[in-house]
């Protein structure tokens, strides 16, 4: 009862910057010149003027732009979402097509992101200045260097069409008519490349926030009182210092959501996946407005609940935070 | 007439082939010996999503790659490239031009079961063609009805005269049936069928995953006995080019078209004896990187200074190190695959010479400042293709050269035709003009006047001119195929002397596909057709 409280009241803390992400989204777009008549021509090879008044109108163009936006907050209060230009149907079962596959997708990344950061950061500290730190300090760096379309489209060259292990793309074999775990087995395979190449960049941050956290927490008094009490190294590391270590950590990932969200677009468009990042994409250059808003509305509600489920994490990490709250 | 359509054909061919040439008697060859086989699925490559499944209301390659496998036309193009029965068995023009009667396949009926007739033509034509299709609305502005005397003839009556030539040349990409019963009574626009086609063709709709795949199947009540061959289609969206190559490579996708590779993979692919890299079935579209020059912008009003433009830009450099020789230096806005309309023994008019170029510049009156430079120019490019940004920068270069200081401006497409075609706020605009088979159809538009403000792609130049505008609205009435030749002829020496649009290059589209597909890309405008005779291996 008192997590649903908690929960309501950060909701009610967001909602005015949710308000300004949408209003400002909207004007915003009315700077890009063109609109998604243009773009529907643009597609097309053209069209003449009576067409473009018809289409105009039809997506509701023809009125000045501050009726656009009252209309679209009247309908966004009540919950709709409104039409999307781009697909002929409403934004918000457009968005929910695409959304398990963008989360599947960030869910996986992260997750490995973390894990494997954390490992090798610890590694790194405890054999800090000698051969492995500097392999992976080093690795990391590379990781952190090269942009993700190159690492997704060499690991495709390599992997799919040189080895021929992976697919080169797409979500699932399409009209494989797999079922069941066969199915889920199926997009896994198809998910390893594209959550691989999100990750690497994550990786290395994570690797390297895990290392220098571990390597001030090896520095304080509790760990030389447990040393001191006879307690094996080992059981320093899990007990003392990963724990503490794993704060900066969570930070992280609250804040990387969001940035998880956008940075798919590219490793979302290499390999052919119908997630929301490519979604936003398409909307942008299709000046499709009630789609780019219906995601930066999702999009928000989603940072919004990672935040709040970091804080959460906090709480049990580290109970004198939750004792504070 | 028949040898006319031999020289057709070997034209096209001529002005198509490159490394294709010598393999595509050899391909010929084997696809007689061999006998087809029934069943498989072929995967296409689908590279940019479209908003709607209609192509009676949305004319476009990007459509036609998809929808003309489910939904057929009155007429295709041939083998010869000329217009043969599809669901119109057969077509007589009055003499006076201003009727045509179209004759319609018996015994078709629609993949929900009802039968195809004259009142679904006369409902597309009147409701969506003549209303809704982009260059449909254009090419049908003088059609007054569409009469009905039985259920198997559709009488086209216009109040100017109709060149027949033209209106089934157009036909084949703007000739689309849409089911009235579907239809009718609803919102055109808003009609669920738009997404998910009802059609007579030979493959049936199945599915459609957003941003993932369309799927169709074999429509075992085809009107074509035994056909078509394949099990289904999947055409699959892959918006990012190299992995499109990716997935070609690794057989994901069997064909790719309408140059949805990038230009160095298409032609490493050229080298790779597991695909067929070639412009084989795509003579019917050709295109353009143009030129276009704002008149109204003192300098450019000059034409000396367009033709020095002109001769500054060494073209054949450009396409031999940018476009992988994909293309040839344009003799003008009708393209040498256009046999019926080419102009014979055309050559560049303006072929690079930069002294010509700067001498011209002198005579207009723009000498060279302190500084080297006569003035400042904004281009503005529509960015169509990959190519559009190099020759963007080629542009610039070429006119920095001799004392044309150019900037250029970066924006996406949406954003280029606002600003070019509605706002006028342009020096100079690169992109691309395609050609439709007719100069009719969407070729003229870009010279004659009086074209609304924001229509994109039309003469938004701020030029006029009384002769081209005449000869214009001369030749799109006159039903003499012969007379109708010579004033095209007389039209591309009127715009090229005065080049309010410099067409540069000349170009076809590259099809990549996979030595798996047999019997592929063998009529001009093979993958917006109705693939139905294609078969696959493994």
């Amino acid at each position: 009862m008192r997590l649903l409280g908690l929960a309501l009241r950060r909701l009610a803390a967001s909602l005015p910057a949710l308000a300004m992400i949408i209003v400002g989204l909207f004007l915003l777009l009315q700077f890009a010149p063109g609109d998604t008549v243009d773009a529907l021509v643009a597609q097309i090879g053209g069209g003449d003027a009576a067409i473009t008044q018809e289409l105009r109108h039809f997506y509701g163009l023809d009125v000045s732009v501050p009726v656009q936006l009252a209309r679209y907050l009247w309908r966004l209060v009540r919950l709709d979402l409104g039409f999307s230009a781009i697909y002929g149907k409403p934004v918000a079962d457009v968005i929910f097509e695409r959304l398990p596959v963008t989360l599947l997708l960030m869910g996986s990344a992260l997750s490995f992101a973390f894990a494997a950061g954390m490992v090798l950061g610890l590694v790194a500290a405890r054999r800090i200045n000698r051969w492995p730190d500097t392999l992976i300090s080093t690795l990391g760096l590379v990781f952190y260097a090269t942009p993700s379309f190159w690492f997704g489209l060499m690991g495709i060259v390599v992997f799919a069409v040189k080895l021929a292990w992976l697919p080169a793309g797409g979500l699932e074999d399409v009209g494989s008519g797999a079922r069941g775990l066969a199915r889920v087995a199926d997009v896994a395979w198809h998910l390893v490349l594209p959550t691989l190449t999100l990750s690497l960049i994550f990786l290395a941050i994570y690797l390297r926030i895990m290392r220098a956290a571990v390597l001030e927490v090896l520095t304080l008094d509790f760990v030389r009182t447990a040393r001191a009490k006879g307690l094996g190294e080992t059981a320093v590391l899990t007990n003392h210092v990963i724990r503490n270590a794993m704060l900066p950590m969570i930070t992280l990932i609250g804040l990387q959501a969001g940035t998880m969200l956008g940075g798919s677009v590219v490793v979302e468009s290499v390999f052919a996946l119908p997630g929301l990042g490519r979604l936003a994409f398409e909307s942008v250059v299709q000046r499709d407005v009630n789609t780019l808003l219906g995601i930066a509305f999702v999009s928000s509600l989603l940072v919004i609940a990672v935040n709040f489920l970091t804080d959460l994490l906090y709480g049990l990490i580290d109970p004198r935070i939750a004792e504070g709250r | 007439m028949d040898t006319r359509l031999m020289i057709t054909r070997r034209a096209a061919l001529a002005g198509a082939a490159l490394a294709a040439a010598p393999l595509r008697a050899g391909f010929a060859a084997a696809a007689a010996a061999e006998q087809p086989v029934k069943g498989g699925v072929l995967t296409v490559h689908l590279g940019s999503e479209q908003r709607i499944l209609n192509p009676a209301l949305r004319a476009s390659t990007g459509v036609y790659i998809v929808t003309s496998k489910i939904v057929e036309a009155l007429v295709d193009l041939d083998a010869n490239g000329h217009p043969t029965p599809v669901l119109a068995t057969g077509w007589t023009a009055a003499p006076d031009g201003r009727t045509i009667t179209f004759t319609l396949r018996e015994g078709v009926v629609w993949h929900d079961g009802q039968p195809f007739t004259a009142a679904d033509v006369q409902y597309t034509a009147i409701e969506l063609w003549k209303k809704y299709l982009n260059y449909g609305t254009q090419l049908q502005q003088y059609l007054v009805a569409v009469d009905t005397p039985d259920p198997h003839t559709a009488v086209f009556r216009y109040s100017r005269p109709m060149p027949l030539d033209l209106l089934l040349r157009a036909l084949c990409d703007l000739g689309y049936i849409a089911p009235r019963h579907v239809f009718e009574g609803s919102s055109v626009l808003d009609n669920p069928a738009n997404n998910a086609p009802i059609g007579t063709g030979p493959y049936r709709f199945v599915q459609y995953e957003r941003g993932q795949y369309i799927i169709a199947e074999r429509n075992p009540a085809y009107w074509r006995k035994d056909l078509p061959y394949l099990d289904r289609i999947v055409w699959r969206v892959i918006t990012d080019k190299s992995a499109a190559a990716a997935s070609l490579e690794s057989g994901q996708i069997q064909i790719s078209t309408y140059n949805s590779l990038p230009l160095a993979d298409l032609n490493r692919l050229k080298a790779d004896p597991r695909f067929e890299v070639s412009t084989r079935g795509e003579e019917a579209n050709a295109f353009n990187n143009t030129l276009e020059f704002n008149t109204r912008r003192k300098e450019l009003s000059d034409v000396r200074v367009r033709r020095a433009i002109a001769h500054a830009i060494n073209v054949p450099y450009f396409i031999e190190n940018f476009l992988y020789g994909q293309g040839k230096p344009a003799t003008g806005p009708i393209p040498s695959s256009s046999a019926a309309f080419y102009p014979a023994g055309s050559t560049p008019p303006y072929p690079f010479d930069r002294k010509t170029s700067e001498n011209l510049l002198d005579e207009a009156g723009y000498k060279r400042g302190a500084d080297g430079v006569r003035f400042p120019l904004k281009l503005v490019l529509i960015n169509n293709g990959e190519d559009v940004p190099l020759l963007a920068s080629f542009i610039q270069q070429s006119l920095g050269s001799v004392g044309i200081r150019v900037e250029i401006v970066q924006l996406d497409v949406a954003g280029a035709l606002t600003t070019v075609y509605r706002d006028w706020n342009f020096d100079l605009a690169t992109g691309w003009h395609q050609y439709r088979g007719d100069p009719a159809v969407s070729t003229t538009v870009w010279y004659r006047s009086g074209s609304p403000k924001g229509a994109p792609w039309t003469n938004q130049y701020g030029w006029q001119s009384d002769q081209v505008d005449a000869l214009t609205d001369e030749a799109a009435s006159e039903i003499d195929p012969a007379k109708r030749r010579a004033l095209y002829a007389q039209w591309v020496e009127a715009v090229n002397a005065e080049i309010p649009v410099w067409m540069v290059t000349e170009r076809q589209f590259f099809a990549a596909t996979s030595h798996r597909v047999h019997n592929h890309h063998t009529t001009p405008r093979w993958d917006s057709s109705d693939y139905r005779d294609v078969w696959i291996t493994d």
